[in-house]
């Protein structure tokens, strides 16, 4: 299914510049598969040593954090949204 | 001169130099404030410190501020309470509450961390300033933007207390509504920061705006006669504000101000908005986000981005995290207040009824010195207790009127007058 992610600006150095890369994917983790796939440099900073997500790099489904949908195993459907923003906390304490 | 602080990451150590950033764009990871402490314990000496007024700007070469700032208005040096009813409601023999319920300019703590964010906004030639808020911070922002001449602009949830939204609006910010909760609000303004050239305080400002939480804890310890408390019981959103009062005593043991001392560090959330109370409790090495649900609203972030250090701190400190429900943050609101005379918003009730807690389960020890972190005023959170306080009768302007008044209401009263 063609999905759009969208790439944050810190990341654009290693998609030629893209603001948005379209995939196609039946899940999140097949989407960032094949982003990575296409820009092998971005591999490392999306996904830490031991293959997971970076910590600090939050991935939405459209609106929703892929963490209240199971996980990058979660499904995705044509049209569909990704988003990776860097985890950045607080208006309060 | 050179600056005697960079920004550095957090995980990987990359260093960034200073300029408006909040992570590493390697790894991600947040970017911290880092001094070079060898230069500062040459320049800085604490018997300066008699001349200087006592707000956060006494504290200046711990703080990243431009070469030469000239503070525009005294913040912080807010009041560190010896609690007497309090301590002996609970049976403690040493409490005290550090009352940032009444910092200057708009009653939270929050003035404080936007204090050191102008500074870095002027700096760095932002002449729009903002952030994503969930009340206390724009007005915060608001305020000290109008007496700085930044335009200011402010991200909420809009579901926000009307106290806080007005207490923003009467500055003359502009203030943006966002059909969602905290945490989609601060996802938007990270993206907004990544696309405007704007000073998002807690977002591209944000190393330089934490620091200024530090002077929180520079005044807890100075105010304790330099010295540093066994217990420090501090409210958890993004999780940051416990960090920074842990860099500020190991930054004064490192410059020799205070003697090292173990501190354990006591996190308090409100249950309904707990990842990081949860993940202390249940030994998570990464919480796991929640969508928040409390009258804690200044609380209320459920993916806290700093909540995996939070964390961390907390149980190497060999202190503990807990929660409290919202019925336990009402009960301690009404407790600070009849026994100590301070009213706490909401975030408050939230401290307090967890340092009750903590007490109760014998983690937190009586005969210890324990600082209650209150971060905000509870003039701004009247909504979350109204309903305990119902409007009573009026009666008419006459002595028999109020003899009988006394007769219904204080019986013993009256009898004793007859």
């Amino acid at each position: 299914m063609p999905v759009t992610i969208e790439i944050p600006t810190a990341f654009r150095r290693f998609t030629d510049g893209a603001p948005k890369v379209d995939c196609s994917a039946r899940t999140i983790a097949e989407a960032l598969t094949e982003l990575t796939a296409r820009f092998p440099e971005l591999s490392r900073h999306v996904r830490d040593e031991s293959g997971q997500i970076r910590q600090f790099l939050n991935v939405y489904l459209n609106e929703e954090d892929i963490r209240f949908l199971g996980g990058e195993s979660c499904c995705v459907k044509e049209g569909d949204r990704v988003l990776l923003v860097p985890s950045i906390a607080g208006g309060s304490v | 001169m050179s600056d005697l602080y960079e920004l550095r990451c957090k995980e990987c150590g990359k260093a960034w130099g200073n300029a408006p950033r909040s992570f590493c764009e390697d790894c991600f990871s947040p970017l911290e404030v880092l001094f070079d402490y060898d230069s500062l314990k040459k320049t800085v000496r604490r018997e300066n410190l008699a001349g200087r007024a006592f707000n956060m700007w006494r504290y200046a070469e711990f703080l990243p501020l431009p070469e030469g700032y000239i503070a525009p208005s005294a913040v912080g040096g807010t009041p560190l309470v010896a609690s007497t009813k309090l301590a002996a409601h609970w049976g403690i023999k040493s409490l005290f509450i550090k009352n940032d319920a009444v910092c200057f300019p708009s009653l939270s703590f929050k003035d404080r961390v936007v204090a050191t964010a102008l500074a870095a906004a002027r700096r760095f030639g932002f002449q729009t300033v903002g952030c994503s808020s969930t009340g206390n911070l724009a007005n915060a922002v608001a305020a000290q933007s109008a007496q700085q001449g930044f335009n200011a602009c402010v991200f909420i949830p809009a579901d926000l207390e009307p106290a806080k939204v007005l207490n923003t609006a009467v500055y003359g910010a502009r203030i943006v509504r966002i059909d969602g909760n905290y945490d989609h609000v601060n996802r938007l303004c990270v993206q907004i920061a990544d696309r405007f050239q704007w000073g998002l305080v807690n977002v591209n400002l944000r190393p330089y705006y934490s620091e200024g939480s530090k002077t929180h804890g520079f005044e807890i310890a100075e105010q304790l006669g330099w010295r540093l408390p066994d217990n420090v019981v501090v409210p958890m959103a993004g999780g940051s504000l416990i960090g920074k009062i842990a860099k500020a005593f190991r930054e004064l043991v490192t410059i020799g101000w205070v003697e090292e001392k173990p501190v354990r560090f006591f996190g308090a959330q409100a249950t309904g908005c707990s990842p990081i109370s949860s993940a202390v409790k249940r030994g998570l090495s990464r919480f796991e986000p929640q969508k928040p649900n409390t009258i804690a609203r200044s609380l209320a972030i459920g993916n806290p981005a700093d909540g995996n250090y939070a964390s961390k701190l907390i149980r190497e400190s060999g202190g503990w995290a807990e929660d409290v429900s919202d019925p336990e943050i009402v009960s301690a609101i009404k407790l600070v207040a009849e026994t100590e005379g301070i009213f706490t918003e909401t975030a408050g009730g939230v401290t307090a009824g967890v340092a009750e807690k903590l007490l109760r389960q014998g983690r937190i020890h009586p005969d210890e010195t324990t600082v209650l972190c209150i971060t905000g005023n509870g003039l701004k959170t009247t909504d979350a207790i109204a309903a305990e306080f119902p409007v009573t009768e009026a009666i008419a302007p006459r002595l028999d009127a109020f003899e009988a008044y006394l007769e219904t209401q204080l019986p013993a009263t009256a009898a004793a007058r007859a």
